[in-house]
C-alpha cells in the first residue's frame, strides 16, 4: 500500500483554491448581485444566464477569445519551428543567438505592453510607423484600425520563443541514423522534414500548442494595457469581459453567470485537449 | 555491425554533385545562410527588448522623435524618477510574494512529485491530469468568489491572498515539472538504496535531493518568473498594497505615455526576469518535456 501523506497537502489546497471557487461561482449566478444598486442579493433563478445568452457583447468575447487563442498559437509555432529549424545548425554564437531569442519570453508582460503601446504601436513616433514609412507604405495606427492584429503580434512576440524552446528541444532529439540514411538514400530536404521530422516532431508540437493554448485563452494583462478591450469590444475575450462586469460594472452576479458559461465552454475544449495528453503520456509508456 | 558496414556501403554509392560547386563549398554556404537566418531571426526577437533599453536612457524628447534616434546623450533621468515615483515599496511587496509563494510551491509540490512518480499512489495519473486541468480552467470564473471571500476574510489589499493565488497558480506546474525530473532518476539507483536498508526518508534526502537539485533550481526560478510577472490577481485583489506590475500600471498607464519614462521601469522591472530565464533555459525544457515526450 503506498502511502498518500506526501501528495496530500498539495491536493487538498489545490481543491480547495480551484473547485470551491467554481460553487461559490454557481451560487452566485443564479442572484441578482449589483453591488452599485445598494440592494441586499436575492435569489433570480435563471435571469442572469438569460441576459447572459442575449448579450451580444458576451458572444462577441467569445468569438474573440477564440480568434485569439487559434491565430497566435497558430502563428507562434509558425515562428518558432522556423527560428527552431535555423537555430538547430551549428554556428558561432548560437547559444547567445538562442539566448536572446526566448528572452521576451520571461520579460514582464505589463512593461513590455505599455512600451509596444507607446514605443513600437503608436503611428507617431512607433518603430513600426517608421519602418512602414522608411519602407515607402503609410503608418498604420495599429491600435485604433487593426487592434486584434496588434494583439496577436504583440502576443506571438511574447510566446513565440516558448514554442521556440520546446521545438529546438524536439529537433535535437530527432533521430539521426534515420535521416543520415534517408539523405544518402536520396531524399531531399523537404522530403525528409515530412516524413521523418514532422512524425518525430508531432508530440512536441502537440504539447506547445496544448501550453500555449492553454496560456492564450487566459490573456488579460496586454488587453488591459494595450487596448482596454476596445475599440468598441474589439479585443475583449471572455477573461476581459468577466472583468469589466464585475470590478468596474460591479454586477457580480451577472458576472458570475459569465463564469459558468465561459467554463462551461472551456471544459468542454479541455476534454479533448486532456485526452490528447493523455495520448502522449500513453505513447511515453510504451516506449 | 552489419549495419554500419551496409551503410559505408551506401555511402560510397551516393552520388557525386556534379555542377561547378564543389560539395564542400555549398554545404559551407548553406550553414552560413542558416546561420544568418538564425541571427537574424533572433535579433529581431530580441529588437524590441534592445530598443526598450536603448530609449530608457533618452530624454522624452529623444524618445519621442518620428525616427529612432540611435546618437544621443544618454540620461538617468528616467531611472531615477522611477525610484523618486515609489519604486522601493512595490518591490519589496514583490520580493516577499515571489519568495515566499516559491519556497511554498517547492514545499508541497517536491512531496507530491514524489507521491506520483517513485512512489505512485494509486490512479497517479489521474491525479497528475487534475493537478494539469486546473491550469486549464478560467480563472476569471473564479476571481468573483475569490474576490468575495478575501473581501469577507479582510485578505483583500495584502500580499497573503496574492502568496496564496501564486502559489495555486504555480503549484501543478511545479509538480509536473518535479514530476518529470523525478521519473528520469534510474530506477536501479532507488532499489540498490532500498537494498542497502536506507529507508524511505534517508532515501529521499540522500539519493533523490542532489539528483533532482538542477531540476528544482529551474522548477523554482520559473515560478518565480511568473509570480514576479502576475498582474491578473494583483490588480483584482489589492491595490495600494501591491507588486511591481500594479506600479507600472498605476504610474504610467493614464493620459499621456511617456515612452522614455516607461522604457526606464519597464527595463528595471524586466532585469530580475530575465536573468532568471536565462539562468533556467536549459533545465526549464527538460522538466516541461520529459514528462510527457522523450
Amino acid at each position: 500500500m503506498r502511502t498518500r501523506g506526501p501528495l496530500l497537502p498539495a491536493l487538498l489546497f489545490t481543491i480547495a483554491l480551484t473547485q470551491f471557487p467554481f460553487i461559490l461561482t454557481l451560487i452566485y449566478s443564479v442572484q441578482n448581485w449589483n453591488l452599485l444598486s445598494g440592494k441586499p442579493q436575492t435569489f433570480t433563478g435563471l435571469d442572469n444566464f438569460a441576459s447572459t445568452l442575449t448579450d451580444e457583447v458576451f458572444w462577441k468575447s467569445i468569438g474573440n477569445t477564440a480568434i485569439m487563442t487559434g491565430v497566435s498559437t497558430v502563428a507562434c509555432i509558425a515562428v518558432g519551428l522556423g527560428l527552431a529549424l535555423l537555430l538547430n545548425t551549428s554556428f558561432r554564437g548560437r547559444g547567445l543567438a538562442r539566448t536572446l531569442a526566448i528572452t521576451p519570453f520571461f520579460v514582464m508582460p505589463v512593461a513590455v505592453t505599455l512600451f509596444w503601446r507607446s514605443a513600437m504601436f503608436d503611428p507617431g513616433f512607433g518603430l513600426l510607423g517608421w519602418a512602414a514609412k522608411s519602407l515607402g507604405l503609410p503608418a498604420v495606427s495599429w491600435l485604433s484600425e487593426y487592434p486584434m492584429a496588434a494583439l496577436i503580434i504583440l502576443l506571438t512576440w511574447r510566446f513565440a520563443p516558448f514554442a521556440l524552446l520546446i521545438l529546438i528541444a524536439g529537433l535535437q532529439s530527432a533521430p539521426d541514423e534515420q535521416l543520415e540514411a534517408a539523405r544518402v538514400d536520396g531524399a531531399g530536404p523537404i522530403r525528409m522534414f515530412v516524413s521523418i521530422m514532422l512524425p518525430h516532431l508531432r508530440p512536441y508540437l502537440e504539447l506547445t500548442a496544448l501550453l500555449l493554448a492553454m496560456n492564450l485563452i487566459q490573456t488579460f494583462g496586454e488587453i488591459a494595457l494595450l487596448t482596454a478591450g476596445g475599440p468598441a469590444y474589439a479585443t475583449t475575450n471572455i477573461t476581459y469581459y468577466i472583468y469589466l462586469e464585475g470590478f468596474n460594472s460591479f454586477d457580480l452576479g451577472k458576472a458570475s453567470a459569465f463564469g459558468v458559461v465561459a467554463l462551461a465552454l472551456t471544459i468542454a475544449m479541455v476534454l479533448p485537449a486532456l485526452r490528447l495528453l493523455s495520448g502522449i503520456f500513453q505513447k511515453e509508456g510504451r516506449r | 555491425m552489419t549495419i554500419t558496414t551496409d551503410r559505408q556501403a551506401v555511402k560510397r554509392r551516393a552520388p557525386e554533385p556534379t555542377r561547378g560547386v564543389p560539395m564542400r563549398v555549398r554545404r559551407r554556404l548553406k550553414g552560413l545562410l542558416m546561420a544568418t537566418g538564425a541571427w537574424v531571426g533572433s535579433l529581431l526577437l530580441f529588437l524590441p527588448i534592445a530598443y526598450m533599453v536603448l530609449k530608457s536612457v533618452q530624454t522624452e524628447q529623444d524618445a519621442a522623435a518620428a525616427a529612432p534616434k540611435l546618437v544621443f546623450t544618454p540620461t538617468m533621468e528616467n531611472y531615477s524618477q522611477a525610484f523618486d515615483a515609489g519604486f522601493w515599496p512595490y518591490a519589496i511587496n514583490s520580493l516577499v510574494v515571489v519568495l515566499v509563494s516559491t519556497l511554498l510551491v517547492v514545499v508541497l509540490a517536491v512531496p507530491a512529485a514524489y507521491a506520483l512518480s517513485i512512489r505512485p499512489v494509486e490512479k497517479s495519473q489521474d491525479v497528475l491530469f487534475f493537478f494539469i486541468s486546473t491550469k486549464m480552467m478560467p480563472v476569471a470564473a473564479a476571481i468573483i468568489p475569490v474576490y468575495v471571500v478575501a473581501t469577507q476574510l479582510g485578505a483583500l489589499n495584502t500580499l497573503g491572498i496574492l502568496i496564496v493565488m501564486h502559489l495555486g497558480m504555480n503549484l501543478p506546474l511545479g509538480i509536473w515539472m518535479m514530476r518529470s525530473f523525478m521519473q528520469e532518476i534510474p530506477r536501479e539507483i532507488l532499489e540498490a538504496a532500498s537494498v542497502d536498508g536506507a529507508g524511505r526518508w534517508r532515501a529521499a534526502v540522500s539519493i533523490i535531493l542532489p539528483l533532482i537539485r538542477p531540476g528544482l533550481a529551474s522548477t523554482a526560478l520559473l515560478c518565480a518568473v511568473f509570480s514576479w510577472n502576475e498582474y491578473f490577481f494583483a490588480v483584482n485583489l489589492t491595490n495600494s498594497t501591491s507588486t511591481l506590475p500594479l506600479f507600472m500600471q498605476k504610474f504610467l498607464s493614464f493620459g499621456e505615455l511617456y515612452t522614455a519614462h516607461v522604457a526606464a521601469v519597464a527595463t528595471l522591472v524586466s532585469i530580475p526576469v530575465i536573468i532568471a530565464g536565462w539562468m533556467a533555459q536549459k533545465s526549464l525544457v527538460r522538466g516541461l518535456l520529459f514528462g510527457a515526450v522523450k
